[in-house]
């Protein structure tokens, strides 16, 4: 008897604060998106383009969604911190989606071809998603080649040039001169270097993420305070040990904004590095459907490319905040 | 004391002299140092001549900008003399050596790695992290730091930071230790204690001691000699030795008055 009680008033410690409570921007989101879902489905379109019903239907369950965590979050054990964070984000691509279909599909004041409504991008996922597919794998290998094999290159090159003085008097011009040399520049050259269109691909990828990694590189080691080697050389370290202990973990917060910079570069360069040539990949992708004026397809593509290279920066700020967890506090 | 008595790290003397053998004899002949500026050249050491012997602990005295820095970069090796020498064991010193062991005025702890592995630098600089690196949580328990073998560097305050560094060039057991103003940041009982514990390391493993500190008070009641140095460029203007046997009271009449003529020299009245 005794027990049942506690319980019942434990239960209701819990949940007492919180009862009626609701999560505010949940309930925000599901309007909007319910508003976008209605508009679609009840607005006669002014320009037909394929899947009109589905983005209602998908619009609508994100709203049921919302609708839902609206009233499940504020009652969770764990707060959905997440969640709460993106519950503005949620409400504005609610309106976002209902003020892109008014516009386009909708009242037709952003014209076809240039624009598209969504569902003209959903249409295109839905029934070139295959193809889709083996685009973004080409684009994969193409990029990874190119990118890790264009930052290890730039890191070395960067250690290089910021410890040795002459490297660095040979070195730093040419860099700074083929720096700011834009990709397509490179192509009549790679034809005449690389064995392979292919290869010749990967080489622009390479320097694409490349330079600003061993720019960026150079400057960090250049920059390590003195100081650091004195008290490693009286502890009786080594060259090896200077280099590796010391001057490179110093300038490893330089090194990542190197890389970041080269992961937007070498995604920047995928289109150029696709023309050569290539008979797939994203890059591939949007130059062709540009050709045929088939813009949702180069709009679909993008949100692909763009959600993966967002991926990537995330992947590499997670990798990051690892391994520079000493700067903590000193940001 | 296991610090001071591990037989094991002390076997580089092979020649296992008693007294001597752990610690380094300096001299410095007729050193003259000058640096290059863009518009001149700053003399900052004028024919300095000092031997301190082995196990001898010095201290050094002068006012701030003279270059008693500089005079400990000379001995670490890190800096070459424009003029003179400067000899260990008689042989000219031509660069640093983990024998001699410099604390810099500034912790210059490595950011980036924890207090552990800033002290397990040395050791692993020289590949002796495996046989030796028991001992730094000996030393970690000396500078009373043992809660912070995890923290980063950015965590300490500035006395913990400079702790560490001491703690950073004792695990490395050197023969000649050079203190570059190492208590200037604690404040005044956590530096009695650790002015306790280095005397105490002093005598247990015998190293040579060259200590440049601010505090007068401070070098009498360590130092076997105080030496006094002039402003830009050094020159020694006074050499006082300290007969005194340990341990040492501050209010000693004998040292009462050695640190007032200490002061005289430096040119500060004593009664402030
Ligand atoms: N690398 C350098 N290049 C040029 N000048 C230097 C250099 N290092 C020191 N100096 C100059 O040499 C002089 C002596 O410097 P030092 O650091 O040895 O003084 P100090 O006696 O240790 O002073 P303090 O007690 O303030 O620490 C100063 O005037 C300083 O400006
Ligand atoms: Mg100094």
């Amino acid at each position: 008897m005794s027990d049942a009680l506690t319980d019942d008033r434990d239960i209701f410690a819990r949940t007492a604060p919180l009862s009626g409570a609701i999560w505010r921007d949940g309930l925000l989101a599901a309007a909007s998106w319910g508003v976008a879902a209605a508009l679609t489905y009840a607005m006669p379109d002014v320009i037909t383009w394929g899947a009109t019903d589905l983005f209602a239907l998908l619009t609508a369950i994100g709203a049921a969604f919302f609708l839902a965590a609206a009233l499940v979050v504020p009652r969770l054990s764990r707060d959905a911190a997440t969640l709460r964070h993106y519950g503005p984000w949620f409400i504005a691509i609610g309106i976002w989606f209902a003020l892109w279909e008014l516009t386009t599909a909708k009242l037709g004041w952003l014209p076809k071809p240039f624009f598209s409504p969504p569902q003209g991008l959903l249409h295109v996922y839905v029934t070139d998603w295959d193809r889709l597919l083996i685009c973004v794998a080409y684009t994969a290998r193409l990029w990874g080649l190119g990118f890790f094999s264009g930052i290890a290159v730039g890191f070395a090159a960067g250690v290089a040039l910021g410890w040795s003085k002459r490297f660095a008097y040979w070195g730093m011009p040419v860099l700074k001169l083929i720096g700011p040399v834009p990709a397509s520049a490179w192509i009549p050259c790679t034809f005449f270097l690389f064995p392979t269109t292919f290869h010749a691909s990967i080489f622009l990828v390479a320097l694409a993420s490349g330079i600003p990694v061993a720019i960026l590189t150079a400057a960090g080691v250049e920059q390590v305070n003195r100081a650091y080697y004195d008290v490693a050389r009286t502890l009786g370290a080594n060259n090896r040990y200077l280099i590796y202990r010391i001057a490179i973990p110093a300038s490893l917060p330089n090194v990542f904004v190197g890389l970041f910079m080269g992961l937007y570069y070498s995604f920047a360069v995928l289109v150029v590095a696709e023309m050569l040539g290539a008979k797939f990949g994203l890059g591939w992708y949007l130059q062709f459907n540009t050709a045929y004026s088939a813009y949702a397809n180069v709009y679909a593509a993008l949100i692909v490319m763009a959600l993966i290279c967002a991926g990537l920066v995330r992947l590499l700020f997670s990798l990051r905040n690892r391994l520079l967890d000493w700067q903590k506090g000193i940001l | 004391m296991a610090l001071a008595h591990d037989p094991a790290f002390n076997d580089r003397t092979s020649d296992g002299a008693a007294a001597g053998a752990s610690s380094i004899a300096l001299d410095f002949r007729a050193l003259s140092h000058r640096f290059s500026l863009p518009d001149r050249v700053l003399p900052v050491l004028d024919h300095i001549t000092l031997s301190v012997a082995p196990g001898e602990f010095v201290a050094l005295l002068g006012p701030s900008g003279c270059g008693k820095s500089t005079l400990l970069r000379l001995a670490a090796g890190l800096e070459s003399p424009s003029a003179g020498t400067v000899t260990e064991n008689g042989r000219p010193i031509a660069g640093p050596d983990p024998d001699r062991i410099l604390v810099f005025q500034e912790a210059t702890l490595f950011p980036w790695l924890t207090v552990r592995k800033n002290i397990a630098s040395g050791l692993e600089a020289r590949g002796l992290l495996k046989s030796h690196g028991h001992r730094i949580d000996d030393v970690l328990k000396r500078v009373r730091l043992e809660g912070f073998a995890d923290a980063y560097p950015h965590q300490l305050s500035g006395g913990m930071a400079q702790r560490v560094a001491i703690a950073r060039a004792l695990v490395n057991d050197p023969k000649l230790l050079l203190l570059d103003e190492p208590f200037g940041k604690l404040d005044s009982l956590t530096r009695l204690s650790l002015q306790k514990e280095l005397l105490q390391l002093w005598k247990a493993s015998g190293f040579t001691a060259l200590l440049v500190t601010h505090d007068v008070e401070e070098a009498l009641l360590l130092a076997d000699r105080v030496i006094v140095f002039s402003d830009r460029p050094a020159r020694i203007v006074a050499e006082v030795a300290v007969t005194k046997a340990h341990p040492r009271r501050r209010d000693d009449a004998d040292l009462v008055q050695l640190r007032q003529q200490l002061l005289t020299q430096l040119g500060v009245s004593a009664d402030v």
